[in-house]
């Protein structure tokens, strides 16, 4: 298994095995009682919101992290309501580093480990941003200019 | 037009440095070029033939004088003295060195300017309306819109990897001066019954291998949810557009294969669900942005009289300038289509002085159109003669504005790594063809359109005339089109037959125009000819 590089969670590390969407969703939701799952780019990610209330982990792949269908992915679960683990794995990249983090994902395991120092300056790039994405508790820079 | 606040300013001086770290990171090695290539592209720069090529954004074309300035004095500091202005009103430098890039964006961004997503797959530079704001039709100025959308769409950490580019853009008239429905995404800015503005959203539109044109998704889109339901257009399809084939992955191909309703069906969906989420600014945001989009203090006696008696500024006055809303004031455009020039091509002097009209005659504003010329939007009628003046001893003031020789053409073969073919050559020569003034006003507006791949850059499916060149067994060959139009009358050119030779389509295209004179009735113009006789008349001359 790959190693997490980075985790902004306080809780205890998830070590789960992940299962397919396809296979967390078969019968009902009564085929398996994983706690885990791996979602692929093309799996439809809403396929997961009966029974997302059972989940500790999501891991997201990246085959390339030019595919970019796992941002939709993971924000769209966040906006459900998913509190639990959020893992980009696969081609994982310094420079999108703050984007994935913006969009939901809270740990990080590269396929080759990044380089440290970089990784930091990425998810410290961005003071301000102009989206609210809801998910990243943070405010957007519109919210800024109009204090409510 | 608008101007940054502390906010603004802090993104852009973020994404400098954020390149500057990434160019530091692909000299040393530490990036391949394989790597590095999404990132580059991601901030406009290309790899093309002989060297890198900078895309700077003119967000939906408009551009204070400062900013002109400085990109005249980048052409002559980091590039040979030019720049090239495109068909999505930003402008391109073809010589550029890599480690000189983040010191070119650096300066950019001391004019409140960038080069972010002027490439990639990712949501472009917003285009609209180069008349904006100075046009007697429009309902309302287009570009506050804009600039929300443009705000919203630099770095979503949700779109930055789409299948493919994204293009929008944004008008608010009837009649269409920016090929609306040739968008990923065209939002035509309306009033309903009620009398309240709101957007209304097409999708689907494009050009490339497949021309489509956008069907309408929704009529009215209120504006307290504008931004919500751009962000279900783009959600559903980051996660349905194709990606196992680069030619079928915009979002026309989607909308193609799903059906427009279907399409409709699931963005209405995810909309539903999105308003449900507190994404949307206020309309506060939006008036904020609005006040910088107020009228310039016009002289309200100013004088509506032009003295013409000159006939080469009449001309000039004839074919380059349009109405504007307010009485004693003229909308001019600068062609950058002189006889034989580069399309689009401007020196580093000429941008200058275009900078500087733009500050002493049009209230500190120019546009860049995306028929690769300048306008200053508001000038004093009194002041024309002596604007025209200067721009003809600077070689600025070809009369051609919409005619032959007014032609797009993308850079092609002789820059880009893409192309099949030259354009450059071509439209120099369909140009000298048609050099003779009193030819170009008898033909009228003629809107030729050249484009040297497949990927149609230089809009030759929107053409009145659009020609495309490809690769015919290493030998360059043109395929000639009729009756393509990017107006509120949109419609995709036909082709006609077999290609020619480059001298051969200039002699094609000079019969297609004798074909028209000896066929137009009243005041046709060449379309307008060629959609009431059909094609068989041109064929005949043509092929004959």
């Amino acid at each position: 298994m790959v190693e997490v590089q980075f985790r902004f969670r306080d809780d205890e590390a998830v070590n789960d095995a992940a299962v397919t969407v396809d296979a967390f969703v078969a019968d009902g939701f009564a085929q398996t009682n994983a706690t885990a799952v791996r979602i692929e780019p093309g799996d439809d990610a809403r396929a997961l919101l009966p029974q997302l209330d059972r989940l500790a982990l999501i891991e997201v792949n990246f085959p390339a992290w030019t595919d970019g269908r796992g941002y939709s992915s993971a924000r769209l679960l966040r906006e459900a309501g998913y509190t639990g683990e959020m893992r980009a794995v696969g081609d994982v990249v310094i420079d999108m580093l703050g984007h994935l983090q913006r969009c939901g994902f809270d740990a990080f395991a590269p396929d080759k480990a990044l380089n440290p120092d970089d990784a930091k300056n990425a998810f410290a790039r961005w003071d301000n941003v102009y989206q609210a994405t809801v998910v990243d508790g943070r405010q957007a820079i519109w919210a800024k200019r109009h204090p409510a | 037009m608008y101007k940054y606040d502390e906010y603004d300013q802090q993104m852009v001086d973020t994404r400098v440095a954020e390149f500057r770290d990434q160019v530091r990171r692909r000299i040393s090695g530490e990036l391949t070029e394989d790597q590095f290539k999404p990132l580059r592209l991601q901030n406009g720069l290309y790899l093309q033939l002989h060297a890198y090529m900078l895309r700077v954004a003119v967000p939906y074309g408009t551009l204070n004088s400062v900013q002109m300035r400085l990109l005249g004095d980048i052409a002559d500091k980091y590039d040979r003295g030019y720049g090239h202005f495109t068909t999505r009103q930003n402008i391109q430098y073809n010589w550029i060195k890599l480690d000189e890039t983040p010191d070119i964006l650096a300066e950019l961004a001391t004019v409140e300017m960038h080069a972010i997503q002027t490439s990639g797959n990712c949501i472009r530079n917003i285009s609209s309306d180069q008349f904006a704001g100075a046009a007697a039709d429009e309902i309302i100025d287009p570009r506050p819109y804009a600039e929300l959308l443009r705000q919203w769409s630099s770095f979503h950490p949700e779109f930055l990897v789409l299948p493919r580019k994204f293009k929008i853009c944004v008008i608010a008239s009837e009649t269409d001066r920016a090929a609306m429905r040739l968008h990923d995404i065209g939002i035509k800015m309306v009033k309903n019954d009620a009398g309240e503005i709101g957007a209304q959203f097409y999708a689907g539109g494009g050009m490339g291998r497949t021309p489509m044109i956008a069907p309408m998704i929704r009529d009215f889109v209120p504006l307290d949810q504008l931004i919500t339901f751009a962000e279900a257009c783009l959600r559903v399809y980051n996660r349905y557009g194709r990606r196992d084939n680069k030619y079928k992955a915009r979002i026309k191909i989607l909308v193609h294969e799903l059906g427009r309703d279907e399409y409709v069906r699931q963005v209405e969906e995810e909309f539903a669900h999105l308003l449900t989420q507190p994404i949307e600014p206020p309309l506060a945001e939006l008036e904020r942005i609005k006040a910088h989009f107020t009228d310039p203090a016009f002289d309200a006696g100013a004088s509506d009289d032009l003295d013409l008696s000159d006939p080469d500024f009449r001309l000039w006055v004839q074919r380059n300038t349009q109405a504007h809303k307010q009485p004693g004031y003229i909308v001019a455009t600068i062609s950058l289509k002189p006889i034989g020039g580069i399309p689009g091509d401007a020196s580093a002097d000429q941008i200058r002085l275009m900078a500087d009209l733009g500050r002493d005659h049009s209230f500190d504003e120019l546009r860049v159109t995306h028929a690769q010329n300048i306008v200053l939007p508001h000038v004093k009628k009194a002041d024309l003669y002596t604007v025209w003046k200067a721009l003809d001893e600077a070689g600025l003031a070809t009369p051609n504005l919409d005619t032959v020789g007014d032609i797009i053409a993308c850079p092609g073969l002789d820059y880009c790594s893409l192309a099949n073919a030259r354009s450059i050559p071509l439209a120099q020569k369909i140009s000298q063809r048609f050099a003779s003034p009193e030819r170009q006003a008898q033909i009228g507006e003629l809107k030729l359109k050249i484009s040297g791949c497949i990927n149609a850059c230089g809009h030759h499916h929107a053409g009145h005339i659009g020609i495309l060149g490809v690769d015919k067994k290493g030998v360059e060959n043109y395929q000639l089109s009729f009756g393509g139009s990017e107006g509120a009358d949109t419609s995709l050119a036909k082709i006609t037959g077999p290609g020619f030779d480059e001298d051969g389509v200039v002699d094609a295209v000079e019969k297609a125009t004798d074909v028209y004179l000896a066929n137009k009735q009243g005041e046709e113009r060449f379309l307008d000819t060629y959609r009431r006789i059909g094609m068989d008349p041109f064929k005949e001359a043509i092929y004959g």
